[in-house]
């Protein structure tokens, strides 16, 4: 290693930083096709079948829509706690709470008008998923507890619990034995818009919102010095506590509202599966978006993109779903790989002088 | 004779990106002597010495020990020819012991046994004089006595070549000496010795040569005995400075922030501050004295509402201040600066440019919930323009900025709000002599102003030379309250390492 | 009772191979999330080896080279690459997960031969298992479940008593003291962080090969994640992660041994207990605040040399 220089870089132009992302990239799809090939598919084909699969009708893109309104929601909501440095892997647990409490909203109050009803579940979804998220927050601000493992555990617990009531005391006597909680009325279920249910407005909006929020706002100024310098923000005279508080419940709160809306438009129901992965997923896309709500937005269709492509392949060309998941898996190592090359230089040195310092010594 | 000479470097360079930090360094150090290396913060001291440690690689340059050419690739190598390099930040394991901090990265059994050690250790101890207890655990000892053990762990190698990295900042003058005594005892054994400073007065004391650095290179190797201060200092900036502080004197100077019998704990419930009294006047500046570590930290923290005192008041403009939030206190004229050891991190947020650290402390008398940017921009250009910052513009982090320069930023916008109180901490901290001056310029002019200045810093002749009266802090309790003019540097030692002075000193 | 406390060791074995792997990995500085992911991996390769061989010392041979390869990719972006733990920690969980399904779907229902099987069997140690009570409990297992009571013998004389041990633990908890004092900083995250990884998949194998010898999907069930629970629950320490391991390996258990008791409580409802518990032990170790007990304080910072 003695050889290779590694200096940090100072300053990287964007063109050169989008270079290596896309080098990356690339690499990955052909090591990816790589692997494909010894399984014995024809890696090509994949790939544009996965396109195909994504956009390529528009049933299809309703559903890669259909997969990316989640995605876009969760990852604002962990993008609020990123900012802050608060690394809130809770996100399937506060989706699954908030759909639970959706679901009570939909079954209960199941005869009040539509927009009311839709409304009253809103809420409740965005406040059961911060309450989710404001235990370990509080526990966080109150005295330093470790947050991902504390959200980590509270996504099984929430999870188990649905699986309980949908196993127990909501399960619905007409299913005849299977264990499955009653579906909506029509009243719970939000209209379509375009051909595509309601969520995908709520998205924009909230792309919108949220990027106002973390650049324009008071409380987003805060948010972000606290992620960057936790004492700096004391310093200011900020109420660190109330903010950290404050952050967690609008994190917690979008992915509740994720729940909401999955159990009201796909589902219909709810399920302990209704968070599907997209709490794991949505982190990985907040992060490669670099925490920036626009970009977020674009990193959520392409992975909703893959997602779809995937399910395609399943159905159409009975070639397993997972390799989207291999596909996914090797372009997330090189982008993280690829990072290094953004931050230090890398350059070949000594090579030549190692030569010519012995010869100088034998001269 | 070769073997006098323990270490050469000829024509070292060594660039960080665009900063070029060494460039064609010249350094010759000897068996038995006390080599000092000198030069302002940023002159490239450490820079060099860490390629003697093996941490950094030359990108040019030779380097020879004991007459032999040498590459290191890693710490492994250097600690292999007998070098051993006591760093500034002490590089030890907290949650280990003393012993274990040593035997780390040693070959040897495979098992760890402990007598074997234990007398080796002991046998370091006596030769150099130095005391350790072996199973006592980092994190509980003093700071001279990581010192100690770092010193131990590393003759424990086997090192004939000593290199401290400004190990005076962190201990009293009583323990200075202490220290002093080992370098002039391992002299003796034959070491070679290599201090770090940008200390003048120790320089004088203790080395036989100096080096001079300047700006990344070396500007010559002078014998101690047969040179001035003065000389020095010509040789580190470059030219001639007057090194006279101005200090003026205020008629009237009234009564301002009253500080009475305060007490605050720390977390573990032991006392920070112990029963602190004393009156800072308007058109004063009041230092405080003390070994790091004595309170001051909490005594700004505690004036400025970030952390509650559990006993006694601080008055201000006939009100009691304690129990306030920060933000009344910064909406009362009081407003504080505290420079840490990484100069970001409490003051300033590093990856946000100047515009946004502005804003830190103005965006709560905005009104709404939007964040108004507009009124922070022309601050920033005035205070840039004012303070003389060199930066390509308000719009860069200010972590790419220079130490020099990142301290004005802070400076500059506690002083652009116009306190009636200004509290700084390590105000001057690395910075270089022509920086440190336009401190003191800016602080004598606060003074000049009315505004009461509360001064915290490590170097006892700048807090002779600029403040009126000197309060010295030791272990959270206050030891005395002193006349500069009155009052020997020994003294101000003396009262920071926990004792009394007989006679009689200025009134609080 | 007995029965009850044995099936419980069976339980927990694989969370014991998989919590003593991902504390060496993080007492070493690095926190690796992707435990699920490597015991599914060597899960997945373990049956692979097993079912075209029937040889168990190949078949976990594969396992620990699947979790060892899983936890080497880690390894690279996380020490040469720098790249946030946390991310490639959850990557690799979404990659294993992805990989296994991918090898493994045309082995659903597949069963392992009889006598890959039976090498699993129970085997009585002479003498230890006659003890009253607990000879039965913990002497009447499968080479297994051995295997992992030696495995955590090792481990903790090799953290406490060995000079190697010390270095790592330097490593762990001040990567910058370490490497001044002659360290190849580097070179012990990669062993260490590898070396967790083979017992991951260990860990994972064990649910493939011997729990329920029958491929399916979902083999590992988030036991990962309660590994990564487990390592703090353990205050780090070998020793205490074997009894850890057991604990949550009976909790996990219990719903059903309740129901066969006549007490009806719903099984999703005692899942939770470990969950819940390992909340509370995180909060209690937070509160005490030991030095010792707290994480190594280098956790999932990475080290760099000519940092400026």
């Amino acid at each position: 290693m003695n050889f290779i220089k590694i200096t940090k870089r100072d300053d990287l132009p964007r063109n050169k930083a989008i270079l290596i992302r896309g080098g990356a990239i690339l690499l990955s799809l052909i090591c990816a096709g790589l692997v494909m090939l010894v399984f014995g598919l024809e890696p090509v084909k994949i790939y544009t079948e996965i396109i195909n699969g994504s956009l390529g009708s528009e049933m299809r893109i309703k559903q890669t829509i259909i997969k990316a309104i989640p995605l876009v929601i969760t990852s604002l909501g962990i993008l609020v706690a990123f900012k802050m440095k608060f690394w809130n892997i809770g996100a399937e647990g506060q989706i699954v709470m908030g759909a639970m409490a959706a679901a009570y909203v939909a079954l209960h109050y199941g005869e009040t008008p539509k927009p009311v009803l839709l409304l009253l579940m809103i809420i409740a979804s965005m406040l059961a998923g911060g309450i989710w998220a404001f235990i370990p927050a509080f526990f966080k601000a109150k005295m330093g507890t470790n947050e991902t493992i504390f959200t980590l555990m509270m996504n099984y617990i929430a999870i188990k619990f649905v699986t309980y009531l949908q196993y127990g005391p909501w399960k619905d006597p007409g299913a005849q034995g299977f264990p499955k909680i009653a579906q909506f009325g029509d009243n719970a279920v939000l209209p379509t818009v375009f051909g595509v249910h309601a969520g995908w407005i709520i998205a924009l909006i909230l792309v919108a919102l949220m990027y106002i929020f973390i650049n324009h706002t008071k409380k987003g100024y805060e948010i972000t010095v606290v992620g960057e310098s936790l004492e700096t923000a004391r310093y200011a005279g900020m109420n660190i506590k109330s903010i950290i508080i404050t952050a967690m419940l609008i994190s917690g709160g979008l992915c509740g509202l994720t729940g909401m809306i999955q159990a009201s438009a796909i589902e219909r129901t709810l399920t302990s599966g209704i968070s599907a992965g997209y709490g794991f997923t949505a982190i990985i896309t907040a992060w490669l978006a670099r925490l920036n709500a626009i970009a977020v937005l674009v990193v959520c269709i392409l992975f909703a993109m893959l997602i779809q492509g995937g399910a395609y392949l399943q159905i159409a060309m009975n070639v397993p779903e997972s390799v989207a998941s291999l596909v996914q898996g090797s372009v997330l190592f090189f982008v993280l790989g690829s990072d290094f090359f953004i931050q230090y230089k890398v350059s070949l040195q000594g090579l030549f002088r190692k030569k010519n310092a012995e010869e100088g010594r034998a001269a | 004779m070769q073997d006098k000479v323990a270490i050469q470097m000829k024509d070292i360079s060594k660039a960080f990106g665009a900063v070029k930090a060494n460039e064609n360094i010249n350094l010759s150090v000897e068996n038995g002597e006390i080599h000092a290396l000198l030069g302002e913060n940023g002159a490239g001291k450490s820079t060099l010495m860490n390629m003697l440690s093996g941490i950094y690689n030359p990108d040019g340059g030779t380097i020879s020990i004991y007459g032999k050419e040498v590459k290191f690739n890693s710490p492994k190598d250097s600690i292999r020819m007998g070098i051993g390099m006591i760093h500034q930040h002490f590089k030890l394991v907290d949650v280990l012991t003393a012993k274990e901090n040593i035997v780390i990265g040693q070959k040897g059994s495979f098992f760890t046994r402990g007598k074997e050690l234990s007398r080796k250790v002991r046998e370091i101890s006596d030769r150099y004089g130095l005391d350790i207890n072996p199973d006592k655990k980092v994190y509980e000892m003093s700071v001279g006595e990581k010192q100690t053990l770092e010193i131990i762990k590393v003759l424990y190698r086997g090192a004939k070549i000593l290199i401290l990295d400004e190990p005076t900042a962190v201990l009293t003058p009583q323990e200075i000496k202490r220290l002093f005594q080992i370098l002039r005892n391992m002299k003796e054994e034959g070491c070679a010795v290599v201090i770090i400073t940008h200390k003048l007065n120790e320089v004088m004391e203790i080395s036989d040569r100096v080096t001079v650095l300047r700006k990344g290179n070396s500007i010559g190797t002078v014998e101690t005995a047969k040179v001035e201060v003065s000389n020095l200092i010509e040789m580190m900036v470059g030219k001639k400075v007057d090194l006279a502080i101005k200090k003026e004197t205020f008629a009237d100077p009234k009564p301002l922030l009253d500080v009475d019998n305060l007490s605050v704990l720390d977390k573990d419930k032991k006392p920070a501050l112990d029963q602190v009294s004393f009156t800072l006047n308007s058109g004063e500046i009041l230092g405080v004295a003390g070994v790091a570590g004595s309170g001051q930290k909490e005594l700004c923290e505690t004036i400025a509402g970030l952390i509650h005192a559990d006993k006694g008041r601080i008055f201000f403009e006939g009100g009691n201040i304690v129990g306030k939030t920060p933000r009344d206190i910064i909406r009362l004229g009081i407003r504080m600066g505290f420079i840490p050891e990484d100069r970001l991190g409490m003051g300033l947020v590093g990856t946000m440019d100047i515009v946004h650290n502005l804003i830190l402390k103005d965006y709560q008398s905005q009104p709404g919930i939007f964040l108004k940017r507009g009124p922070c921009v022309e601050k920033a250009n005035k205070i840039v323009s004012r303070l003389d910052i060199s930066t390509p513009d308000i719009y860069t982090p200010v972590k790419r900025l220079s130490g020099g320069n990142i301290q004005k930023v802070l400076l500059g916008r506690e002083i652009d709000a116009a306190p009636k109180v200004l509290i700084t901490a390590y105000a001057v901290r690395g910075l270089d002599i022509g920086a440190s001056y336009k401190i003191y310029d800016l602080l004598n002019e606060q003074k000049s102003r009315g505004v009461g200045v509360l001064f915290i810093g490590e170097d006892i002749d700048v807090l002779m030379d600029l403040c009126d009266r000197i309060v010295v802090l030791c272990g959270g309790k206050l030891t005395g309250i002193v006349d500069p003019t009155q009052v020997t540097k020994e003294e101000i030692g003396l009262l920071m390492a926990g004792g009394t002075l007989e006679k009689e000193v200025a009134q609080a | 009772m007995e029965v009850f406390l044995a099936a419980a060791i069976v339980a927990g074995t694989p969370l014991l191979f998989a919590t003593v792997g991902e504390l060496i990995t993080e007492k070493s500085g690095s926190i690796n999330l992707g435990v699920e992911g490597m015991m599914l991996m060597g899960a997945c390769i373990g049956f692979v080896v097993g079912l075209a061989t029937g040889n168990p010392v190949l078949a976990l041979g594969g396992a620990a080279l699947a979790g060892a390869g899983g936890a080497l990719i880690f390894a690279i972006l996380t020490v040469t690459l720098r790249a946030n733990q946390v991310v490639t920690g959850l990557t690799l969980t979404i990659f294993g997960t992805g990989f296994t399904r991918f090898v493994g779907q045309d082995m659903v229902g597949a069963v392992i031969p009889g006598e890959l099987r039976t090498s699993f069997s129970k085997v009585e140690l002479p003498g230890l298992s006659d003890i009253p009570f607990f000879g039965p409990v913990f002497f009447r297992q499968d080479v297994f479940v051995y295997l992992g009571y030696i495995i955590v013998i090792l481990v903790a004389i090799y953290m406490f008593r060995t000079r190697v041990g010390l270095n790592m633990r330097a490593v762990g908890e001040n990567s910058g003291a370490a490497d001044a004092s002659g360290i190849n900083v580097a070179l012990y995250k990669y062993a260490h962080i590898v070396l967790g990884g083979a017992l991951c998949g260990l860990g994972g194998a064990y649910l493939s090969l011997v729990t329920v010898p029958i491929w399916q999907v979902d083999v590992v069930g988030g036991r990962g994640w309660i590994a990564v629970a487990l390592v703090i629950f353990a205050s780090w320490n070998p020793i205490k992660a074997l009894f850890a391991a057991f604990l949550f390996g009976g909790l996990g258990i219990l719903g059903l041994r309740l129901q066969s008791m006549g007490v009806h409580v719903s099984q999703y409802l005692v899942d939770m207990i470990p969950y819940m518990a390992t909340i509370l032990i995180v909060i209690i170790s937070t509160m005490r605040n030991r030095k010792e007990g707290m994480p190594p304080s280098d956790l999932s910072n990475p080290y760099f040399r000519e940092e400026r």
